[in-house]
C-alpha cells in the first residue's frame, strides 16, 4: 500500500514562492494562470500486510505530528495499492 | 553562571554562542563560562540558561527546525522552561521553538525570497523580561540577521495577545523579510523563554562590528544572579 501525502500552505498564510512561480508563468505567455500556491508531496510507502484502518490512522497522525507545521499548513492524504 | 548551548547536527552558531559567552560576558567581574550541550543529551545538566543557536539542524529538511524538535535535549530543555529556566533560541533556535511549540506563530520563507544577511537596526519591544531588562527604553540595537526563513508568522488573534500581554521583546525599525508587525523577537507567556531571529552573539565585541548583543546576554546574566545568589 502506498500513501500520498499533500502539504499544502493555509489559504491565509502568504506564499510569495507561488507568487514567483505565477508571475513567471504569466511572463512566459500562460496567460490563464491567474494564481499558483506552492505545497509538498510525500510519497509514503508501507509495509506488506498493513490494513487500510491502520495505514489511516499512521498516515494520519504522522501527517498531523511531523509533515505539517499546522500554524502555517494543512494537508491531505490519499491511500492506494 | 553556566551557559549551556545546545548543538544541533547542522548548528552553525554554536561556537559564535560558546565565544560570545565565555569570552564577551561578565557579571559582577568575574567571566561567564559556557559548555556545549550535544542534542541527544537526555539533561541540561547545571546550566543556568541555555541558548539554542542558529544554524540549519538537520539540514532545515522538512520544515525549519520541524526535526530539530524530536531530539532528545529537546525535551530536557522544555521541562527546564517549564521549571522557569531561561531559554534563549536565536534564529534556527526561534525555528525549533516554535516547532516546539514553547512560542507561538511560525517563520516562514522571506518576503522578498532572498536570505537576507546584513546588521539590522532593532527595538526592544518591552523591558519586563530577563532578556531585555538592561536595554534601556529607547535605545536602537545593531544587530546582524543571516537567514531566508525568518518571516514571523501567527494570525490575528496571537498577534493581538502577544502585544496586548506585551511579549514582543524585538521590533526591527525597517522590516528586512515582512515579519508581521515587525517582529524580531517574542517571549513566552511565563516571560522566561525568547526567540529571536537576530543574532546578538555576533554583536558581541568591537571587533564585530558592534556590542548591542551583550545587552541580551547582560540581562540574562542580572536575572540568573538575582535567582540564585553567587557564592563566593
Amino acid at each position: 500500500m502506498k500513501a500520498r501525502v499533500y502539504v499544502s500552505l493555509k489559504p491565509t498564510v502568504l506564499d510569495p514562492q507561488g507568487q514567483t512561480v505565477r508571475s513567471a508563468l504569466n511572463g512566459l505567455g500562460y496567460k490563464a494562470v491567474s494564481e499558483v500556491r506552492q505545497g509538498k508531496l510525500f510519497e509514503i510507502s508501507l509495509n506488506p500486510g498493513v490494513s487500510e484502518e491502520q495505514a489511516r490512522h499512521e498516515i494520519d497522525t504522522l501527517a498531523k505530528e511531523v509533515l505539517t507545521n499546522p500554524v502555517i499548513e494543512e494537508y491531505r492524504f490519499e491511500l492506494s495499492e | 553562571m553556566t551557559f549551556g548551548v545546545v548543538v544541533f547536527p547542522g548548528s552553525n552558531c554554536d561556537h559564535d554562542a560558546f565565544h560570545a559567552i565565555s569570552r564577551n560576558l561578565t557579571w559582577d567581574g568575574e567571566r561567564c563560562e559556557a559548555k556545549f550541550l550535544w542534542h541527544a543529551e537526555e539533561s541540561v545538566g547545571d546550566a543556568d540558561a541555555v541558548i539554542l543557536p542558529g544554524g540549519f539542524s538537520f539540514g532545515d529538511y522538512l520544515r525549519c527546525g520541524a526535526i530539530g524538535k524530536f531530539s532528545p535535549v529537546m525535551r530536557a530543555v522544555k521541562r527546564f522552561a517549564d521549571s522557569g529556566g531561561l531559554v534563549i533560541g536565536i534564529c534556527n533556535g526561534f525555528q525549533i521553538l516554535v516547532e516546539t511549540g514553547l512560542l507561538p506563530g511560525a517563520l516562514v520563507r522571506n518576503r522578498g525570497l532572498r536570505f537576507v544577511c546584513k546588521s539590522v537596526a532593532l527595538r526592544a519591544g518591552t523591558q519586563a523580561s530577563p532578556f531585555t531588562s538592561e536595554i534601556e527604553p529607547g535605545r536602537t540595537l545593531q544587530i546582524p540577521v543571516a537567514h531566508g526563513d525568518g518571516c514571523y508568522y501567527a494570525d490575528e488573534r496571537t498577534l493581538d495577545e502577544l502585544e496586548a500581554e506585551d511579549r514582543v521583546a524585538f521590533r526591527y525599525v525597517d522590516n528586512p523579510n515582512g515579519s508581521l508587525r515587525d517582529i524580531a523577537g517574542i517571549l513566552n507567556r511565563q516571560r522566561n523563554v525568547l526567540g529571536m531571529m537576530p543574532h546578538p552573539e555576533r554583536a558581541t565585541e568591537t571587533l564585530m562590528g558592534s556590542t548591542d548583543g551583550l545587552a541580551v546576554f547582560q540581562s540574562m546574566a542580572a536575572a540568573i544572579a538575582c535567582r540564585t545568589p553567587l557564592v563566593r
